[in-house]
């Protein structure tokens, strides 16, 4: 009785790894359909809806472009699409990309090169800033859709009571000061993340730094970090960490945490990306709301602002590069842009996208001057395919910001160095 | 949950004497049909499983980064000497085997208790027995999204009920700091698989004969002294087994991490590390070495625990 039970209880995992087997392999099977021949798959970052617009918009009778939504997060954008793009996966024609991330894919070959006639075009269209980040060993090799950047936004009441004159440029050591004596609080982001890597890129670029050089050597590019400009950024975030200026949760801030102590009392300064005005439009503070060029690090040096947005670029593999590019083409067209900076905020990556009426009724037209001057000031991130290591590796030496002193740039450099030589782990 | 199955069947088998059966052409038939009906399936899994596994250990041997395929360069031993030689990995081993220790350590105690009383409750048997295992059928991201949502400054609970204790106050940030933070983790963690441990302390529980534990009352023997004499030592087969399987299950711990605190406040495990190594950082090379790390110390341990509870495997599953 006993033998025969043990007998059916042996039998059993024989039969079911047989159906499990068949089930994989109908699973195999059933996965290998692709996308119909007249369709374009367009991988977007998530936004309010204007890149679907603008996909419906550029859809011919030759094809139709569909969206799909990349996670919110553009660390995760790059994992995702980067797994995909690597094992060679036709279902993605079209891509969304940011900047940091552009120029490893562009290195790995994940890339289709842009036709000549294109590039012309976007060249000739495009402005300065958009350009040097949508290009990589001297190549475009995405489209720039559309360009962010940072500015300083103040308050008015608050500068005047500080006595601050903000038509002139200002440095990081006025607002600190002037935040610091009359009670006001300056927001930055410096929390553990890619928003961090980007203030302190541009405090080094303001004092006339780089953070690497020879970045078409990969991983032997020479980290520059430690330098008297690295010293001078790093004297900044020291600076503000330890004033009353900074904010209570400063170590964790990123750039919605410092939208709303902006509009309290002690309210005063903040560096931030253009979405900024369309948040306050309509609420008590967008009459109080001042913008100004990005602060200098030094005061005779000029403000080299971050800069951020979203390149358009064609899967190498895609089987549909021609049309692609067609689609590219109508995408990255400055209506387009203009619309899509009136409904969702996001700058024009050309000079002729600012002027689209829908962008111009709705933005003050110094604001908009202001926006293509700090483009075309910004440093954008060094463009090196190993930027997502090199970006760590300074999060993790220049946190917390109240640890930051004289000799975090030479820790910084000496760690970045290790890690891309793969001696320390990241 | 092959595991799980596995498990449930040690224990069912794990306490029957050692009886050494004789070869009789029966059992030599048998066995050999035993081993063509699991033939396809040992087949299946050396497809699916040891095929990556070597793979995982030639790839460990190079520095090879999947967005730079060009660059792809032998270095023999070095990735292991990089991490062997690293702090943040012995940083993160650390986590590892605190957070492995004390949940399994309360897990062993909690479990033991809902054993106890899944096995001697009289009225409401099947409900009190579903509540118990409740948890245990809720998958893990969705409990690690629960806890969090509780533990969170904002909109969670436990700062505001626990308000009493005297180290927690309205504006504890339970992820603003180390020890906090592998608080809630863990805290997640047990709830979550407290069930499985006391599911398979049942089944041990169930084997202890009733006439053993009468003689012993009988003898005159406390409630305290038959737990511990005669309760607990002839469940030893069935413990292991709970202990062996929730710590291997312990070490490997990823979720909760990920979903509460992605790792900051130094609050990495061995698996996140080598998580950010291959799928964020692309690291082939480096984060197969530290997979292959991660595979030989869940095998240490593995032996540790089999040595540690003098059971013999073979002869627990009564096959001599």
């Amino acid at each position: 009785m006993r033998e025969r039970a043990q007998r059916r209880r042996r039998r059993r995992p024989a039969a079911a790894s047989l159906i499990l087997a068949a089930a994989a392999a109908s699973g195999v099977l059933a996965a290998c359909s692709g996308p119909a021949s007249d369709e374009l798959v367009w991988y977007i970052n998530p936004d309010t809806g204007g890149q679907a617009a603008i996909a419906k918009r550029c859809s011919t009778d030759e094809y139709t472009i569909k969206v799909q939504e990349l996670p919110q997060a553009a660390d995760q954008q790059r994992i995702q699409l980067a797994r995909r793009l690597a094992a060679g996966d036709p279902a993605i024609d079209l891509m969304s990309l940011d900047p940091p991330f552009t120029a490893e894919f562009a290195d790995a070959g994940y890339l289709a090169d842009l036709p000549e006639d294109l590039v012309t075009k976007l060249r000739a269209q495009s402005l300065k800033g958009s350009v040097t980040a949508a290009t990589w060993n001297g190549k475009l090799v995405v489209a720039p859709f559309w360009t962010n950047t940072q500015i300083l936004w103040y308050r008015k009441s608050f500068a005047k009571k500080a006595g601050l004159n903000m038509t002139k440029p200002v440095t990081w050591d006025q607002i600190i000061q002037a935040a610091d004596k009359n009670g006001g609080r300056v927001g930055v982001q410096a929390n553990k993340y890619e928003g961090y890597a980007i203030w302190i890129n541009a405090l080094i670029a303001g004092a006339g730094g780089t953070l690497l050089t020879n970045a078409e050597k990969g991983a032997d590019a020479t980290i520059t970090i430690d330098s008297p400009a690295g010293k001078a950024a790093a004297k900044v975030i020291q600076t503000l960490a330890h004033s009353k200026a900074a904010q209570p949760d400063l170590s964790v801030s990123q750039e919605g945490q410092v939208l709303a102590p902006f509009q309290s009392d002690r309210g005063a300064f903040q560096v931030n990306w253009t979405f900024v005005y369309g948040t306050y439009a309509g609420s008590p503070t967008a009459k109080d709301l001042g913008w100004a060029m990005y602060p200098r690090t030094e005061a005779d040096k000029p403000a080299r602002p971050p800069l951020g947005g979203i390149g358009i670029g064609v899967n190498s593999h895609s089987e549909k590069v021609g049309k692609a590019m067609k689609a590219v083409a109508c995408i990255t067209s400055p209506e387009n842009q203009g619309i899509y900076a009136s409904t969702d905020g996001n700058m024009p990556a050309s000079a002729e996208g600012y002027k689209q009426p829908e962008l111009t009724k709705k933005y003050p037209a110094d604001l908009l001057a202001l926006f293509q001057e700090s483009v075309n000031a910004a440093a954008p991130r060094p463009a090196t395919p190993y930027w997502s290591d090199v970006s760590s590796a300074i999060q993790s030496s220049w946190h917390p910001p109240s640890a930051v002193n004289e000799g975090t740039p030479a820790k910084s450099q000496k760690f970045i160095e290790d890690v891309l030589q793969g001696r320390r782990l990241l | 949950m092959s595991t799980d199955a596995a498990a449930a069947d040690a224990v069912r088998t794990a306490d029957s004497p050692a009886k050494r059966p004789h070869k009789s052409d029966r059992a030599v038939a048998e066995n050999r049909l035993g081993m063509k009906l699991v033939a396809p399936a040992v087949i299946l899994m050396l497809l699916v499983t040891a095929w990556p596994m070597l793979q995982a250990l030639y790839l460990s041997l190079f520095r090879y980064r999947l967005t730079q395929p060009d660059d792809r360069e032998a270095v023999g031993l070095q990735n292991y000497l990089t991490v062997l030689g690293d702090s943040l990995f012995w940083k993160d081993l650390w986590n590892t085997v605190l957070i492995m220790i004390v949940t399994v350590a309360v897990e062993l105690v909690i479990g033991f208790a809902f054993a106890m009383v899944m096995h001697r409750i009289v009225f409401g048997r099947g409900v009190m027995r579903t509540s118990i295992l409740i948890p245990y059928g809720i998958i893990t991201v969705v409990s690690a999204f629960a806890w969090q949502f509780a533990f969170s400054l904002n909109n969670g609970f436990v700062n505001a009920w626990f308000s009493w204790l005297p180290w927690i106050d309205s504006d504890t940030n339970w992820f603003g700091d180390h020890w906090h933070s592998m608080f809630a983790i863990m805290a997640s963690e047990i709830w979550k698989t407290t069930p499985f441990m006391s599911l398979l302390l049942l089944a041990g529980l169930a084997q202890v004969s009733e006439d053993m534990i009468e003689a012993a009352k009988v003898d005159g023997a406390t409630w305290w002294q038959r737990l511990w004499k005669v309760i607990l030592p002839n469940m030893r087969s069935a413990i292991m087994v709970a202990v062996l399987f929730r710590a291997l299950d312990a070490f490997r711990i990823f979720d909760n991490i990920y979903v509460m605190t992605r790792g900051a406040q130094d609050t990495e495990s061995m698996s996140f590390l080598t998580y950010r190594q291959v799928i964020e950082q692309f690291q082939l090379g480096m984060g197969s070495a530290l997979s292959v790390l991660l595979f030989l110390m869940v095998l240490i341990l593995a032996t540790l625990i089999v040595k540690l509870f003098r059971v013999n495997l073979a002869q627990a599953r009564g096959e001599g």
